[in-house]
């Protein structure tokens, strides 16, 4: 408030710099998507002189982005559906019900909270095989929706707990059943921590590499991460339709962001920052 | 009426329980039953105690695999504290002043956590090509051009400039925790300091990184968790074998090629990648553990 000029300016100074060395990258990646390769090597920081749409065409259609899309969206909404469906049905009996148990099972699902399933992946792989689930997008859906399921357990179960203990009685004396006062009367209450599940699961999802590297070999199965390294070994020289798959790939997160920017930093940062 | 409850109970935990311990519970724990066996490609043979292990430290070409990719994740550990840690953590001290546009400060710093590291990892490549890369135009340009340098082919620089971008991804998530974190520093301590002729310095460094240690910890935790499970970023830009020469190689790439097989070498061992995810394992465990302690305790400082 009462500091000296001098120290706003350079305050200034430090944030813009750094602003601009996170901006400038991402808007260098969308200007040489409308580039030829050849003016993108003679002139790479300028806007360019014809701007060639074409390239996300070749992209979209040639190097089968349509088709890594689709799949990742598949998954990443199949994986979340079922990481909302089962975290509330388990959240709902955690929160609710008294049982002998109770206090361990939820400790068991939270201890999935610090266990790096990464380091499982042989017999992951394995039992994937076993189950006739390699090169499938199962293989994915149900690891990702097994590795969703500690912090929706744990972020449902708070919320059940918080909601009044004579709504389900009531409802219970009125002869409802189980189902219907879960269905009915629960979760249309929990919507905002179902909200949070989503995003919080939604980016790492989507962006995971590792666990379709692992289970994916058929071209037209791989998501959009692993589509990627396909399409940059095709088209290592086409450097006009390298950005341009790039800008096309970033293009859905940032859009994302752009419109939700505060839901994703709380959502992302949600395990880190108390409160 | 118990029957009917107990079976209401079955059918609202069953399917997660089921779920969680068939993909990840029984995964995990068979990691650890895996490192005692002797396997042939993926079929598993007899029970050889902690032979895999031996053979890990103690033979070629093993040994050496694992000394220099441990040693890789803790230069990445260092490294990514020193300047990612440390930069975030001066943004962040700028930015809870409120300065002039705070907001899309904020949006603008945490973006790059939103890309995915195949896309951060592809466009850094491209960026950092020798010829055409425009790291190295732009140092030209910048009559700095005796500093360009095949960035990560040189096996001397490689690491680094994995390291560096890898902070370019990063580096708005610990502003962000950070902010949280000086923001909730009560108001009137700041403002008691003042009365008492504290200078801005004396308040940041006597109050605020004094109650700033809870975010601190969480950031050196999830700094560490993430330098040893390293993986996207060295497998994208540097494939599965760590060129140039291993100079890139870290622990889960180690992990990934001998439990995978590597394309150059063909070598796969299923017993020995095993051994190294426990050990993996074991040092994550017991890093976090020992991490949950201390910032319980000085949660207990602060109340």
């Amino acid at each position: 408030m009462n500091r000296p000029m001098s120290g706003r300016v350079a305050a200034q100074a430090v944030l813009l710099l750094n602003a601009f060395l996170v901006l400038a990258p991402m808007v260098i990646m969308g200007l040489s998507a409308f580039k030829s390769t050849r003016e993108i090597f003679q002139n790479p920081f300028g806007l360019p002189g014809v701007w060639r749409w074409e390239n996300f065409a070749r992209v979209w259609v040639e190097a089968k982005f349509a088709l890594y899309f689709r799949n990742s969206i598949l998954v990443t909404i199949a994986s979340i559906v079922i990481v909302m469906i089962l975290g509330a049905m388990a959240g709902y009996a955690l929160g609710r019900f008294r049982f002998g148990g109770n206090d361990l099972l939820y400790l068991y699902f939270l201890s999935g909270l610090m266990l790096p399933i990464r380091l499982g992946i042989i017999p992951l792989f394995i039992l994937m095989r076993n189950l006739h689930l390699l090169d499938t997008l199962w293989a994915l859906i149900l690891t990702y929706a097994a590795s969703g399921l500690p912090s929706a357990v744990f972020i449902l179960t708070g919320f059940f707990r918080t909601l009044p203990a004579d709504l389900d009685s009531a409802a219970r004396i009125d002869g409802a059943g189980e189902w219907l006062i879960f269905q009915r009367i629960m979760v249309p209450l929990v919507r905002p921590a179902l909200v949070i599940v989503a995003v919080y699961n939604l980016i790492p999802i989507w962006n995971d590499f590792f666990f379709p590297l692992v289970f994916i070999q058929t071209d037209r199965l791989k998501t959009l991460p692993l589509g990627m390294t396909t399409f940059f070994g095709q088209y290592s020289t086409d450097w006009g339709a390298l950005f341009a798959g790039l800008t096309l790939a970033a293009l859905p997160v940032v859009t994302l962001y752009a419109l939700l920017s505060q839901q994703f930093i709380r959502g992302l940062t949600a395990g880190a920052v108390k409160g | 009426m118990r029957t009917s409850r107990r079976m209401w109970l079955v059918f609202f935990l069953g399917p997660a329980t089921v779920v969680f311990a068939a993909f990840i519970t029984y995964p995990i724990l068979s990691a650890l039953a895996f490192s005692m066996y002797a396997w042939e490609g993926i079929g598993r043979r007899g029970f050889i105690g902690l032979a895999n292990f031996a053979r890990l430290f103690a033979t070629f070409p093993y040994s050496g695999l694992l000394v220099n990719a441990f040693w890789h994740n803790v230069l990445v550990f260092v490294v990514t504290m020193l300047i990612q840690n440390v930069t975030a953590l001066g943004l962040a001290v700028l930015l809870a002043r409120s300065p002039w546009g705070t907001r899309g400060y904020r949006v603008v710093f945490f973006l790059p956590v939103m890309l995915s590291l195949v896309i951060v990892g592809f466009l850094w490549a491209l960026f950092l090509n020798p010829i055409f890369g425009l790291v190295n135009k732009f140092l030209t340009l910048a009559h700095a051009g005796a500093l360009a340098r095949p960035w990560l082919g040189d096996a001397s620089t490689s690491l680094l400039t994995l390291i560096v971008v890898n902070a370019w991804r990063w580096l708005g998530f610990p502003t962000i925790v950070f902010l949280a974190g000086i923001n909730a520093v009560p108001e009137e301590y700041v403002e008691a300091a003042r009365i008492d002729g504290a200078g801005e310095w004396d308040v940041i460094r006597r109050i605020i990184f004094p109650l700033l240690a809870p975010a601190v910890t969480i950031i050196v935790l999830l700094t560490f968790i993430g330098s040893f499970n390293w993986f996207e970023l060295p497998y994208i830009m540097q494939g599965v074998s760590g060129a140039p020469n291993r100079a890139t190689d870290v622990l889960s790439l180690l992990f990934y090629r001998t439990a995978f097989g590597e394309v150059d070498t063909g070598l796969q061992d299923i017993g020995i990648g095993s051994a190294i995810a426990v050990l993996m394992f074991a040092l994550l465990l017991t890093v976090s553990a020992v991490g949950a302690v201390l910032l319980r305790r000085r949660e207990v400082e602060l109340a």
